[in-house]
């Protein structure tokens, strides 16, 4: 088989065992959309500043949010929680014994979840649609919304490889990474619009992580103007991406750690 | 030699102050089923994973198929079988999607459902692998090893933990790939599974090398006396053979010289018209020698 051909068949293999497994299949889905409905619902009456003089409706503002959330779960909480499953039952380590090269392997695995992501996007902007009158970007914001989706998933997949060498055992593979990922998810805005009159320090960490910066360009693609959208914002998110990928290059295990 | 399939020269490795494997010296010839056999911790995982590229060496030559393993080439992994002692597979995959899946990595794979018989798993074909016994797991193991076809096969530990019926199933396995000409590394720490499956046995302890040969060369050259044991007769023994011990009413003569202490043993029991009962001559098993070569460390199960 060609090594296109294989990588086709990790994919398929992946989703195969994916949705076999009712806990990531319903995490991974259900709770973007579970969250869209709570918090639009909890808070979707107010409005907030997201820029000066930029003031949206937090029932919209909670489409993009939760697109970008979603995003997040599939790729980096999917990826670190499952990766350091499949390494502590050996799994990586047989697979490193078979001709099948390590790129392929994990690119599999990474394709799998931005393909997972974009289904997504697309089934929370559907819902937002039908149900809290958001509208589809068109023309350059749809081709700036794809781009950042797609450069996002890939990014948050390359650094959920790399929070597994922070993982200790499997056991402790959701701790480890809810304990990364949920006070990023507050400070960056996702659950809880920051306005402009959120402390100064909250906006500081936020600017410093990928997760504020793939959340603004995906409600700035998503919304359009007066929305800023910033290429800016893309390439942090891909530079920490590249990031991640050299710490996963230096760190990654393929052996269960004991 | 050009038929060795694995050259092992000079190979160490240390962890830190430890050194698991302490300079040891293999050849391994193509078609042979060779045991690495020692007690737990004596560096058999250690020598076999170096063999199959998981780990690195501190020092010494290694080729495997004229490859070195640490290159961790394609082409070697393409040609090579591996059963390790603890792995898993997805377990929300069939047995026959999980063989299927490793089956495709290799350029001329066996039959998938032939592979799935051949393990003794045909039941449980389309079986998701969660639902597996322990046992049954193990012979997924196997077969996915076979599904590429390959023509060395490492076997770490392939019968530890099973259950006797499970044992001989699993050496039935082993014979047969021996059979169909695979060259066979396996290491294992129960003597009758060295001695019923290799044709060659390198006992290991403590990393290093301390016998090799066909087993019953291992026996002859290592502790070449043979046991003959009796019942004690209503008469004394002739001086030629007393230099027995005695256990019980059981008297046991371990003979440097066998065929001449029984003819002695038995032309005076049959002068005096005496029966000696209970009458056994045991030839030392592997095991004895094993026990005697390191040290009584056996027996860790």
């Amino acid at each position: 088989m060609s090594d296109a051909g294989l990588l086709a068949l990790q994919v398929r293999t992946t989703n195969k065992a994916f949705w076999r497994n009712p806990a990531s299949a319903f995490f991974t889905f259900a709770f973007p959309l579970m969250f869209l409905v709570i918090f639009t619902a909890l808070l979707g009456s107010g409005s907030v500043e997201v820029a000066p003089g930029v003031v949206i409706q937090q029932d919209s503002y909670y489409v993009a949010a939760m697109a970008a959330f979603a995003v997040i779960t599939a790729t980096y909480t999917n990826l670190a929680i499952s990766i350091s499953f499949t390494r502590d039952a050996g799994i990586l380590k047989r697979t490193r014994g078979s001709p099948l090269p390590a790129g392929i392997y994990l690119g599999g695995r990474v394709a799998h979840a931005v393909l997972i992501s974009l289904v997504l996007v697309v089934i929370t902007a559907a819902f937002g649609i039908a149900f809290y009158q958001a509208d589809v970007p068109t023309g350059v914001l749809l081709l700036e919304y794809l781009v950042t989706v797609v450069v996002g998933a890939m990014a948050f997949s390359a650094l959920g490889l790399a929070t597994t060498a922070l993982v200790p055992n499997a056991d402790a593979a959701p701790a480890v990474v809810n304990a990364i990922i949920l006070p990023l998810l507050f400070l960056s805005g996702i659950f809880i619009p920051l306005g402009e009159d959120a402390p100064t320090w909250m906006k500081a960490i936020g600017d410093i992580f990928p997760v504020k910066h793939f959340a603004k360009a995906m409600f700035g693609s998503f919304y359009g103007p007066p929305f800023p959208f910033e290429w800016g914002d893309v390439l942090v998110v891909a530079a920490w991406g590249v990031i991640g990928l050299a710490l996963a290059i230096r760190f990654f295990s393929w052996e269960p750690r004991k | 030699m050009t038929d060795e399939v694995i050259t092992v020269a000079g190979l160490r490795k240390t962890y830190g102050d430890l050194e698991a494997v302490a300079g040891i010296d293999l050849a391994v010839r193509s078609g042979e089923v060779f045991a690495l056999l020692g007690p737990n911790g004596a560096g058999k995982t250690t020598t076999v994973e170096i063999l199959e590229g998981y780990r690195d060496r501190t020092a010494g030559e290694v080729s495997v198929l004229g490859f070195d393993p640490a290159d961790r080439s394609r082409e070697l992994r393409r040609r090579v079988g591996i059963v390790l002692q603890s792995t898993g597979v997805d377990p929300y995959l069939t047995v026959r999607e999980t063989v299927a899946l490793y089956a495709s990595y290799y350029p001329s794979p066996r039959n998938v459902d032939e592979v799935v018989d051949l393990v003794g798993l045909s039941e449980k074909r389309d079986a998701r692998v969660v639902k597996l016994s322990g046992g049954q797991q193990r012979r997924l193991d196997v077969a996915i090893a076979l599904a590429g076809d390959p023509e060395l096969l490492f076997l770490d530990e392939p019968t530890t933990g099973f259950d006797p019926g499970a044992r001989r199933h699993a050496w039935d396995v082993i014979r047969n790939l021996a059979e169909l000409g695979k060259t066979i590394f396996l290491t294992t720490h129960y003597m009758d599974e060295a001695q019923n499956l290799a044709n060659r046995v390198a006992v290991i302890a403590k990393g290093e090398i301390v016998a090799e040969g066909p087993p019953s060369t291992l026996v002859e050259r290592h502790l070449a006396r043979t046991v003959i044991r009796f019942r004690r007769p209503p008469a004394d023994l002739p001086p030629s053979v007393h230099d027995g011990s005695t256990v019980g009413a059981e008297i046991e003569i371990a003979a440097d010289e066998p065929t001449r202490t029984l003819h002695e043993l038995t032309s005076w029991a049959v002068e005096r018209g005496i029966e000696l009962e209970g009458l056994q001559v045991t030839r030392p098993t592997l095991e004895d020698v094993y026990l005697e070569l390191t040290g009584g460390e056996a027996g860790t199960e």
